[in-house]
């Protein structure tokens, strides 16, 4: 028996928004957000019951997201496609996202989905393909590199999932 | 995970409203829902394509009964006020004495066998008025079912809307409700004070 979608999306909104912006930026996070959301709704009947829908989430959410870069990518610069309503930037770590989003783009993901999502480096191989290690060697690495590069506090890693 | 701050709280609002909207048009809201508040306290409504499937009191449960439309009907519940906004409405025009009758389209399909029928028949019952368990088996054809009548009514997924409130005991005392004694005698007050207005 599966719980209320809408729980789902109590559950793990937060979180995939965040790694929402740390992977494609605060502009583009909105629409890797509903078209993940989108997405897992269409799919949520067929998901195994015992299946970890915070990976599955990330999983779908790393698809949106390579789709959004590469459409982003395609249609670059018209400035009359800016989104209706340009989302309030107060209060978001712009800093962080500047400094995330000179890093490698595997180092990126890597980060996003160990230490905001909080899956283990074995799920993040899942989704990004290779190796647990290489995973964990990803993050590492960008890790590393956001200590250089960005001044304010990194985020801490899920409590759940992980071990650096 | 780290605290959320307010302003993601905002957007993570307004991306759940984008989410129902987007689902809909996409014919993947199976089940959209909300709570409105009432006299008789905060009513959960949820609705299919078909129409309004179920209306339910708080000392059901709205978490417990969203969890069995997902296991009923479907998985794909979401929150969405807007696809609500009609049965609100009329739910607050019927609380303030300018409707008898609701409009709406209706969802049966929580409903089968005998209990159908008897939920069939309650619109039956004029508003202002009451029929007894005992009156309301007979009008089913089954006129030795006074229980089942009971039981029909107190698992009526569509209180308010199919009025079950109206039925009563043979000696005229409200007898039991789904929504609370309390609620059902807030009901038949309210009608009775219209009706006799009009």
């Amino acid at each position: 028996m599966k719980e209320p979608f809408d729980r789902v999306v109590q559950t793990h909104g937060a979180t995939v928004l965040r790694v929402c912006r740390a992977v494609v930026g605060p502009v583009d996070a909105d629409d890797a957000w509903s078209e993940t959301f989108l997405s897992a709704l269409r799919a949520y009947p067929d998901l195994p019951d015992d299946a970890n829908v915070q990976a599955w989430l990330v999983t779908i959410a790393h698809r949106k997201a390579v789709d959004v870069v590469r459409r982003a990518a395609r249609h670059a610069v018209p400035v009359a496609d800016l989104p209706d309503a340009v989302a309030p930037t107060e209060g978001r770590d712009l800093d962080l996202w500047a400094a995330l989003a000179a890093l490698p783009t595997k180092q990126r993901h890597a980060v996003a989905y160990h230490h905001l999502a909080g899956l283990p480096y074995d799920e993040v191989a899942g989704v990004l393909g290779g190796t647990a290690a290489a995973a964990r060697r990803a993050a590492a690495d960008g890790v590393a590199t956001l200590r250089r590069t960005y001044a304010g506090t990194l985020p801490t890693p899920h409590p759940g999932g992980a071990t650096p | 995970m780290t605290t959320t701050a307010p302003t993601d709280d905002t957007d993570l609002a307004r991306l759940r409203t984008r989410l129902a909207t987007a689902a809909q048009a996409d014919g993947t809201l199976d089940v959209a829902y909300r709570t409105v508040d009432s006299p008789v306290g905060p009513l959960l409504l949820a609705r299919t394509p078909a129409g309004l499937v179920r209306v339910a009191f708080a000392v059901q449960d709205h978490d417990a009964v969203l969890q069995s439309l997902a296991d009923t009907v479907s998985p794909r519940v979401l929150r969405a006020e807007s696809l609500l906004d009609d049965v609100a409405r009329e739910l607050d025009e019927y609380f303030a004495g300018h409707r008898r009758t609701f409009d709406v389209p209706l969802d049966l399909r929580l409903l089968h066998g005998f209990r159908r029928s008897v939920v069939e028949h309650l619109p039956d019952i004029a508003y202002g008025r009451t029929a007894s368990y005992a009156e309301v088996a007979s009008a089913t054809g089954s006129p030795r079912a006074v229980r089942a009548v009971g039981t029909a009514c107190a698992l009526n997924p569509l209180p308010l809307v199919l009025p079950c409130h109206r039925v009563v005991r043979s000696d005229g005392s409200p007898g039991r409700y789904a929504g609370g004694d309390e609620a059902k005698l807030t009901l038949l007050a309210l009608e009775t004070t219209v009706g006799a207005a009009a």
